[in-house]
């Protein structure tokens, strides 16, 4: 019974409570993207539908639903409809290994909770185990390689919806997404592993740990990383000035310019919840996950008052306040010049500062 | 199809429009692509056609008017002024100097929207969102001011044959004047976010260069032509209804690329700006219209009027067979001698430099195709 509570009906439970919070911050993350480009731009955003348009993104939503789903005639309709589904399935698996909070963040609450249920034996063996009490749905040791490696499988799904939908629009879209993905996945992945030398560790939860441990933030030590990681995830996550595999005044839609209905939307929710998974990234990787600020320093204790979630929470929409802030302002650029940037620059910095890295680790 | 790429493939053909949202309105371009790369490109225009001119052999000197203002839609104001100015010449019909002075101030405003309106489109092609709502924030007021005036936002039909409808309604000049105050601190906040911002650099830097002895031998003016550094504006060339009274400089560009360009536009808005500036400072009281007869009937000939118009050098050229309707009226419509040049620019750019150029070329499709 208790197996079967902590390995099965606990980590069904948080995983519903993941997937729910992900969808639900992804469709307010557009409410959020439209209020504040609107308030950027002098004007007010959704107003209309709800308070302050608070119910637009359902309403949205719904639209999306009721829209005749069109599939073109000389369309590989299997690939097709099944495109926007590998986008979105992989954003959404990568949260399967994101913490949220910390080891024992339920430890309290299953305490309280499972007496009324199981003998006081069997709740210490339940809250033994992290799994059931972990703020997160499964801390595996190769956490890092999970989140990048799962996340690079949507690339997939944008090039197939491209390239099924047998148009030269969405063609030229896909096109540039991969050349664009692969490149400044690079990238990304030589800044990520300039920071894993610290902790030396994959698993996302020890990262955290060990910041916590060692008391400073490995943005603090890592500022060069922390910049490259954030303008590699605009890129990756193809957000201004980085978007010209949708850029609308050049290619109409980019490679989602056939889909209509809520296969369009999957694509949208894909691409909202890949800038969750940046941000999230960010705050695990360079700010300290869950931690409060300044994480040992004693006298600032009654800051744990609030829960490592709300931390968490609070970086990520920092991050995510900061993409749409550079759409409100940025131009975008050209296909070569975002090449070059990726290859020449961005690309070099990264390897340098691994070795920069390396070299000081080595040395001291 | 025959012709091959450099990597031995097939040439990708692209339509770029009509139905595009980049190409402000209904221009088609066929592209012949290499990748992203631009082989050749060819303009298909004619979908906004209406036949403006076949229709004012139709009408009176006098009915003819409004569809001037649906030529260039942006610029409304000006278009109008020069056929009116060239009525005027015919019929040597004289304007009283407050007249005079309030079409120039309208006929700046009317630069600074168009102008306005060029900048906002152009950003947002390049993909500054931002630029495009502020830009349209100051349009607003102007298209404000109109509606006092003209009675209407777009289609103004703002004057009359010697001089004004209507004289300036109660607190225009206050309005105005509090318009042109705030002005400057508006286009510092535009250029403050394009003007030293890298990636706006890099996008038009170099991008779509014509040297100034080519842009006069593809009969280009206005801005693009400027840009190139060839000091033409006719404003100063050949002024006409009173601009010799007023003090303003031509800016020019050193490099002919999209870049230079668009400092130029920008600093035009300055420019006009001054110009308004002076004409409130200075605004004469009196009549705002002339003795004109009942019927206008210019004596046989042929004359040509032109003025600087926000896009280039916009003429009229009219022939008068001594009746009451005009023999022919020909325009000379800047923007479509300009947008020839758009397959010289974009030969070897790339897909997204087309954007670039077909909006720094300020294009208005109801003027080209008319």
């Amino acid at each position: 019974m208790e197996t079967v509570l902590t390995y099965v009906i606990i980590p069904f439970i948080k995983i519903g409570i993941v997937a729910g919070v992900v969808l639900l911050g992804v469709a307010y993350l557009t409410y959020m993207e439209r209020k504040v480009l609107g308030h950027i731009q002098v004007r007010l955003g959704p107003m209309r539908v709800g308070w302050h348009g608070l119910l637009q993104p359902i309403a949205d939503g719904l639209k999306f639903v009721i829209k005749e789903d069109i599939i073109p005639l000389r369309a590989d309709a299997l690939i097709y409809s099944i495109a926007p589904l590998i986008s979105f399935i992989p954003a959404l698996l990568v949260f399967s290994v994101i913490p949220f909070g910390p080891p024992q963040a339920f430890e309290n609450l299953l305490r309280w909770v499972l007496p009324f249920f199981l003998s006081q034996a069997a709740v210490e063996n339940v809250v033994k185990s992290t799994v059931a009490t972990g703020g997160f749905v499964a801390d595996i040791n190769i956490g890092v390689l999970l989140v990048l490696s799962v996340s690079s499988v949507g690339i997939l799904g944008i090039i197939l919806g491209g390239w099924a939908s047998n148009s030269k629009y969405p063609l030229l879209g896909a096109l540039r997404s991969s050349a664009q993905m692969v490149s400044y996945e690079v990238a990304l992945g030589f800044t990520v592993l300039s920071v894993l030398l610290i902790p030396q560790t994959l698993s996302l939860v020890e990262i955290v740990q060990k910041q916590q441990e060692s008391g400073v933030w490995y943005v603090f030590l890592q500022p060069v990383a922390f910049v490259l990681f954030f303008v590699c995830g605009l890129a990756e996550t193809n957000r201004n000035p980085f978007d010209l595999p949708e850029a609308e005044s050049e290619l109409v839609g980019g490679f989602h310019t056939e889909y209509s209905g809520f296969r369009f939307a999957i694509y949208f929710l894909a691409e909202y919840t890949n800038m969750i998974t940046i941000s999230a990234m960010a705050t695990i990787l360079f700010w300290g996950g869950w931690l409060r600020p300044f994480p040992n320093v004693a006298w600032l204790g009654f800051l744990d008052l609030v829960p490592g979630f709300i931390w968490f929470m609070a970086k990520v929409f920092v991050f995510l306040y900061i993409f749409i802030w550079i759409r409100g302002t940025l131009p975008r650029l050209r296909f070569d010049q975002l090449m070059q940037y990726g290859w020449k620059v961005f690309l070099p910095l990264a390897l340098a500062n691994l070795m920069v890295t390396a070299a000081i680790l080595l040395l001291v | 199809m025959d012709e091959r790429t450099i990597l031995d493939a097939h040439e990708l053909e692209i339509n770029l429009g009509p139905q595009h949202p980049a190409t402000h309105g209904v221009l088609q371009v066929k592209l012949k692509l290499d990748g992203e790369r631009v082989l050749d490109a060819e303009c298909v225009i004619g979908y906004l056609h209406r036949g403006v001119e076949k229709i004012s052999e139709n009408r009176n000197y006098v009915k003819c008017v409004p569809y001037y203002d649906r030529t260039d839609y942006i610029a409304a104001v000006s278009n109008v002024y020069g056929y009116i100015l060239g009525v005027e010449k015919m019929m040597e019909i004289e304007v009283p100097e407050r007249a005079q002075y309030i079409r120039i101030m309208m006929t700046e405003f009317n630069r600074i929207a168009s102008h306005l309106l060029w900048l906002a489109t152009h950003a947002l092609d390049i993909g500054a969102l931002t630029v495009f709502l502020y830009c349209f924030r100051e349009r607003e007021e102007i298209l404000k001011l109109f509606e006092a005036l003209f009675g209407a936002r777009l289609t103004t039909h703002a004057f009359r044959m010697g001089g004004l409808w209507m004289d300036l309604p109660e607190g225009f000049v206050d309005e105005a004047r509090k318009f042109i105050d705030d002005f400057p601190k508006k286009v510092d906040e535009y250029e403050q976010l394009l003007t030293n911002n890298r990636i706006w650099i890099d996008r038009t830097k170099g991008v779509g260069v014509i040297s100034g002895e080519e842009a006069v031998d593809f009969g280009l003016s206005g801005g693009v032509l400027r840009g190139s550094g060839v000091n033409y504006d006719v404003r100063k060339q050949r002024p006409y209804g009173g601009y010799d009274r007023f003090d303003f400089d031509v800016p020019l560009g050193d490099n002919g690329d999209t870049y230079d360009r668009y400092l130029v536009r920008v600093e035009e808005m300055r420019q006009s700006r001054r110009i308004i500036q002076q004409v409130l400072d200075r605004l004469p009281d009196g009549p705002i219209r002339g003795k004109v007869p009942r019927v206008l009937k210019p004596p046989v000939g042929e004359y040509y009027s032109g003025i600087e118009s926000p896009r280039g050098e916009l003429g009229y050229y009219i022939v008068s067979d001594g009746s009451a309707v005009p023999f022919r009226v020909r325009i000379r419509p800047p923007t479509f001698i300009n947008l020839q040049a758009l397959r010289r620019l974009v030969k070897g750019l790339l897909v997204a430099d087309v954007i670039a150029v077909i909006g720094t070329l300020d294009v208005v499709l109801g003027e080209i195709d008319r």
